[in-house]
């Protein structure tokens, strides 16, 4: 079976973490503009975060047959220094129409602050005018309130549910979410928001239906493999393959597909002018080097 | 631009090149920073990226317009792009041009990258590129590298020797096509030989190989030591070697090489013919690979 991981901050992850998940079937990824772990103090660091993510972060990927998209956004936490938010959000416009770029995100509230929701707006309203996809993050805390919040402020801008993928949804928020027509996601994250045996049963009972998981795998202890490794389980559990698809890789690229920028044939048609192109470097694997490291052996091959 | 203009007609339908000429004019006569930089990046979005299929005399016309231009192989949205770098208007003098171009750079992906260092010798102000040229070879982006150092003929005409010659190595490095690197042969030089010759030993040592083309820029420098290069190349019974190696003393005015010659009298007249030559084993050992 083919998955998409439509959030995952590759940037933060190994060649071995590459490896596994195009051993497990990964055919596509999708990496949110995110904070770095800690607020940036310039905006050239935002610059050249968001030319790493449609540039070297996208070669790096397809070394490993991966096709790495992503979405561009200031994220609620850094909105809050408004100084330096004015200074991005001249640059958002700058990286839009990038190859790969898929949607504005991960965007929305973290606090729920003046400010951030000064700048969601704003990108709410730059996802309009470039008819973008919207990927939003919703809160850790008070999540209810927040997603609920994200919803209205969309629909008060005039956008369609259909163009949003509203993330991080749990239990408390998936009726809510789903009910008003939005593309309803799980992030699947040891010890916080989603484990994958609760997300067997959010599937029993919601249905698949615009509904999506991804990883979230970023700097902090997250697994590259949790799409593929919740896909097993849902199998083993009972739920159908349809289902299953659906879930771990239709509906993200339809919701993203959107953007007109991720299409099947970006994966399938290996032999694509782009395709071609992206994989004739040799930079990563030296010289036809294989990646993997022999667990049975202390010998590192060069 | 003329020409540019008519191969761009003939690939593009009707209703997308009035689209595109009415952007690009849009873009252009306002000058207008915006317009310009998302039309540049939108560029795949109204073109596609099919590789273009030149008539003959397209591509006789495009290399005319420009010493040692060569779009061969070049898909539309990279020719479009750079068709549109053509029109930045140099009128504001070299600070704010080059401050353009720059600023392009600074947030390009990577087919952006390839289209702003194809339109390297077409710019003006040329001098003013040779940082970013050397910027562009530190990059390990295959595509990347090769839009800087394949059939581009910038390099040669602006960079100084350390840079060539880093440009070299690094092509080799990355396992290019040698051939593909315009005025190869006017930029050789001593020092390039034995870095080369160097690079080869490092290689050797840790039981590499190094491509034959390798020695293309070590022939017409052949010293005691590098002759005993061209030596080892002929132990093995490796053809491309032992081409590369004849081709090598027939480019040297050391009587040793010549005396090897003596030895390969097939290969010796093959080179003599042409029907060996550097850029024929370059190809074949591209098609090998």
């Amino acid at each position: 079976m083919k998955f998409i991981d439509p959030h995952v901050h590759m940037v933060s992850r190994t060649t071995d973490d590459y490896e596994a998940m195009q051993k497990a079937g990964v055919v596509a990824v999708i990496e949110p503009a995110f904070w770095l772990g800690q607020p940036r103090t310039a905006v050239g660091s935002f610059k050249d975060y968001y030319s790493t993510l449609v540039g070297w972060e996208r070669f790096r990927a397809s070394q490993f047959g991966i096709r790495h998209y992503c979405t561009i956004g200031l994220n609620s936490k850094e909105a809050n220094n408004e100084a330096l938010a004015e200074q991005v959000m001249e640059l958002l416009p700058l990286f839009i129409y990038k190859e790969g770029v898929v949607g504005i995100g991960e965007i929305g509230y973290d606090d729920q602050t003046a400010a951030e929701d000064k700048y969601f707006r704003a990108q709410i309203e730059l996802a309009r005018e470039t008819n973008m996809p919207i990927q939003i993050h919703t809160p850790h805390r008070d999540k209810k309130t927040g997603t609920i919040r994200s919803m209205d402020v969309c629909e008060e801008h005039g956008i369609d549910p259909l163009t949003v993928i509203v993330d991080h949804n749990n239990e408390e928020t998936v009726e809510e979410v789903l009910n008003r027509g939005y593309w309803t996601a799980f992030t699947i994250y040891p010890n916080t928001k989603m484990g994958n045996e609760r997300m067997v049963e959010i599937v029993k009972r919601y249905g698949a239906e615009r509904m999506i998981i991804n990883s979230a795998a970023d700097w902090g202890v997250s697994d590259p493999l949790a799409v593929p490794k919740t896909a097993a389980l849902m199998l083993e559990r009972g739920i159908s393959q349809e289902e299953v698809e659906l879930v771990c890789y239709k509906n993200a690229l339809e919701a993203f597909g959107q953007s007109g920028q991720m299409k099947e044939e970006d994966w399938k048609n290996a032999t694509g002018v782009d395709q071609t192109q992206l994989f004739q470097g040799n930079s990563v694997l030296r010289g036809g080097q294989k990646a993997k490291v022999d667990p049975n052996t202390n010998i590192v091959k060069n | 631009m003329e020409q540019f203009k008519v191969v761009i007609r003939r690939l593009l339908s009707p209703d997308v090149a009035e689209t595109f000429e009415k952007k690009v004019t849009e873009a252009t006569e306002s000058q207008e920073k915006r317009k310009f930089t998302l039309l540049f990046s939108s560029i795949p979005r109204l073109t596609g990226k099919q590789v273009m299929d030149f008539s003959p005399e397209e591509l006789a016309d495009l290399k005319t317009s420009r010493d040692g231009f060569d779009p061969e192989g070049w898909t539309l949205d990279r020719f479009c792009r750079v068709y549109l770098l053509m029109q930045l208007d140099p009128s504001g003098g070299e600070q704010a041009y080059v401050g353009r171009v720059e600023e392009l750079f600074d947030a390009a992906e990577v087919y952006e990258q390839v289209a702003l260092y194809s339109a390297l010798p077409l710019y003006r102000f040329p001098e003013a590129f040779r940082f970013r040229t050397t910027e562009g070879i530190r990059t390990n982006i295959t595509d990347v590298f090769d839009a800087v150092a394949l059939n581009n003929p910038y390099p040669s005409e602006q960079l100084e020797e350390a840079a060539w010659n880093q440009m070299v190595l690094k092509a080799l490095f990355m396992q290019r096509p040698i051939y593909r690197i315009y005025g190869q042969d006017q930029r050789a030089g001593a020092t390039l030989a034995h870095i080369l010759s160097d690079y080869a030993h490092e290689r050797w040592a840790a039981g590499r190989t190094v491509s034959p083309e390798l020695w293309r820029c070590v022939g017409p420098f052949l010293d005691e030591k590098l002759i005993g290069d061209i030596r080892l190349l002929l132990k093995g019974n490796d053809p491309f070697r032992e081409e590369a190696a004849v081709l090598a003393c027939s480019d040297s005015n050391n009587p040793e090489a010549t005396e090897m010659l003596q030895d390969y009298p097939n290969l010796t007249a093959q080179v003599q013919s042409g029907v060996l030559s550097w850029d024929s084993l370059g190809k074949n050992y591209d098609l090998k690979r």
